[in-house]
């Protein structure tokens, strides 16, 4: 089934172009990161999912218009923008409350047992809890509800290592049941490489790569080339070369493995490393340094 | 097995939820001096009454001299004071209330946290909308009626010690027509200030900072303009008659403020009700939210 399904989003902000004709579906049950740099466009498109931003094109979320019926859409998505969007001045006890009064897919005994396992007191208020503390609570609000969709915008911003991590652990352990589709953006990359089913690039509001991890790993290989095939290699139409302590390491996208393992040592790039290779400026990419 | 069972049956039969209830109820966490400073002022007015009130017996003596109705009005004073102080401080805060209705989730982005629930634009403006034009005044009749009756629970035990009827007391003080102009009275203001309460809704709604000089700045500016090329104040009568107009309209006999109603009998709805203001400012204030459920969906936060 499909619970994401763009056509051509296009959205301008002034003579900003946000999103220039960003196509994309996403399967129910998939993990997809969403990973671009600074202003690539991410909140744009998740805003355009979310029903928060008008965009020209075609988009369809669990079956909805989300501009049109964003009310409807929320009891099946879950959002968290960024850990700074709880309301300040509310206790933990109205949080719960008020999610429990408006939300028909909303289990408060489950989120009191996730905040049970936490320090975070029901008489706080929100703005005496820690950033992490936070972050915990809208996690334990989110993990309650029985959603199809969660998406999460740079869930973790500012949020030193341990929660990162256990924000995420949470988020598989507790939450992905495989049913649930979860689109996840960040600019992290190395954070979320391990649980992501799928990754697609997004870099000056369009998509650059899309594609699942198991086709990641068949597609792109990392030759670190012995320095008398460099050339050689070159000549296979590497998409990013870098050296790196006097190696010569190259990306190829779609180039079959036994012809590289001839050239060098070959392995699957690191998200980071392709991120790198494809947000590069093209001059970047062919440039060599010697 | 449970849970099983319990995932299973979730999907079919959501439960119920009250998005409008638990909306007004989350205002009322956000903004609690809407019904705490009417209820502080009260409480001033109270203290002042009971430390003023050994003077009592012989103020209810006093006005039971025949051909001395100064000195009954006087005692009218502190049940006036009793409605009227919790009124015009709710007034003061429910002005601020609206400028920032719409404006602080933008500023502090927790829009985004209340976007991410399933509630409509339109329910969060009309929850938002409620609070001056039904809860405060019914926050505002509560407080009222309760400190009238301890004033007269008072009064009456402050009697008794020194001798006096406290019937004589109640002689003078004209309760029925007390407590049917107070509901009135709040009726009528809730429904001639709606168009004001709306268009702060909808400052608070559009601008990205200083609410308050965008709400006022253009009607002065009109104002001046008016003055200036026309030599008429057309505008400025406006905002004057909705700003204090409610107050005439509600306790006087003619609407005006001329002559004040002393009898259940004068009180009019029909006159008010007949009166084109009435529904031109409901109108524009209808029309007003209409703006602020389109505004709150196309607006990002700040």
């Amino acid at each position: 089934m499909v619970s994401i399904e763009a056509r051509g989003l296009r959205k301008t902000f002034g003579k900003t172009v946000a999103l220039d004709g960003v196509d994309l579906t996403v399967q129910q049950g998939r993990i997809v990161g969403l990973i671009g740099p600074n202003g690539a466009g991410k909140s744009t498109a998740l805003n355009a999912i979310l029903g928060l931003t008008r965009c020209e094109g075609e988009l369809k979320v669990l079956g909805c218009d989300p501009w049109a019926q964003r009310d409807r859409l929320m009891t099946e998505v879950c959002f968290i923008a960024d850990v700074a969007v709880l309301p300040r001045w509310m206790r933990v006890s109205q949080a719960l409350a008020y999610v429990d009064g408006v939300h028909p897919r909303f289990d408060r005994a489950k989120a009191e047992r996730f905040l049970d396992r936490t320090t975070i007191k029901r008489t706080s208020r929100i703005r005496e809890l820690s950033k992490g503390m936070v972050t915990q609570l809208h996690l334990a609000l989110v993990m309650a509800v029985d959603a199809r969709l969660l998406v999460l915008d740079e869930p973790t911003l500012g949020l030193d290592l341990i929660y990162r991590k256990s924000f995420y652990d949470s988020l598989l352990n507790d939450y992905f049941d495989g049913d649930r589709t979860i689109v996840v953006s960040t600019h992290q990359v190395e954070e979320i490489e391990h649980i992501l089913t799928d990754v697609v690039f997004i870099n000056r509001g369009r998509i650059v790569l899309d594609c699942s991890m198991e086709a990641f790993e068949t597609r792109y290989a990392e030759l670190a080339a012995a320095p008398e095939h460099v050339d050689f290699a070159r000549a296979l139409k590497p998409i990013h070369e870098r050296q790196l302590f006097g190696r010569t390491y190259l990306i190829f996208d779609g180039v079959d493995r036994d012809r590289l393992a001839a050239l060098g040592e070959v392995r699957t790039p690191s998200l980071v490393d392709l991120f790198v290779a494809t947000m590069s400026p093209p001059n970047a990419q062919t440039g060599r340094a010697e | 097995m449970s849970t099983l069972s319990d995932a299973a049956a979730m999907p079919a039969a959501p439960r119920k939820v009250r998005p409008f209830y638990w909306s007004l109820r989350r205002e009322l966490w956000e903004n609690r001096a809407v019904y705490l400073a009417p209820l502080a002022v009260a409480a001033v007015v109270l203290a002042g009454f009971l430390y003023g009130s050994s003077a009592l017996p012989r103020e209810v003596l006093a006005a039971a001299v025949p051909g001395a109705p100064r000195a009954a009005l006087a005692l009218h004073i502190p049940y006036a004071a009793a409605a009227g102080a919790p009124f015009v401080i709710g007034f003061l805060v429910v002005v601020f209330y609206c400028l920032g209705a719409l404006h602080g989730e933008r500023r502090d982005r927790t829009v985004l946290f209340w976007k991410s629930l399933p509630v409509s634009d339109l329910t969060t403006v009309l929850s938002k909308a409620a609070i001056p034009l039904v809860v405060q005044p019914l926050a505002i009749l509560a407080i009222a009626v309760a400190t009238q009756l301890l004033m007269l629970a008072w009064s009456a035990a402050v009697l008794l010690m020194n001798g006096v009827d406290p019937a004589l007391l109640w002689s003078h003080l004209n309760l029925p027509l007390i407590w049917a102009m107070l509901p009135y009275g709040l009726v009528v203001n809730a429904l001639w200030a709606a168009p004001l309460y709306a268009w702060l809704l909808l400052v608070s709604a559009w601008a990205k900072r200083t609410t308050f000089v965008w709400a006022v700045a253009p009607w002065l500016g009109l104002s001046l303009f008016e003055l200036l090329a026309f030599h008429t104040h057309h505008v400025w009568s406006l905002l004057n008659d909705r700003l204090f107009g409610g107050y005439a309209e509600a306790f006087s006999v003619d609407g005006r403020g001329q002559v004040p109603i002393e009898s259940l009998s004068q009180v009019d709805p029909a006159r008010f009700l007949a009166n084109p203001g009435l529904w031109g400012g409901l109108v524009f204030a209808a029309a007003g939210l209409a703006a602020c459920v389109w505004l709150r969906r196309t607006r990002d936060p700040i």
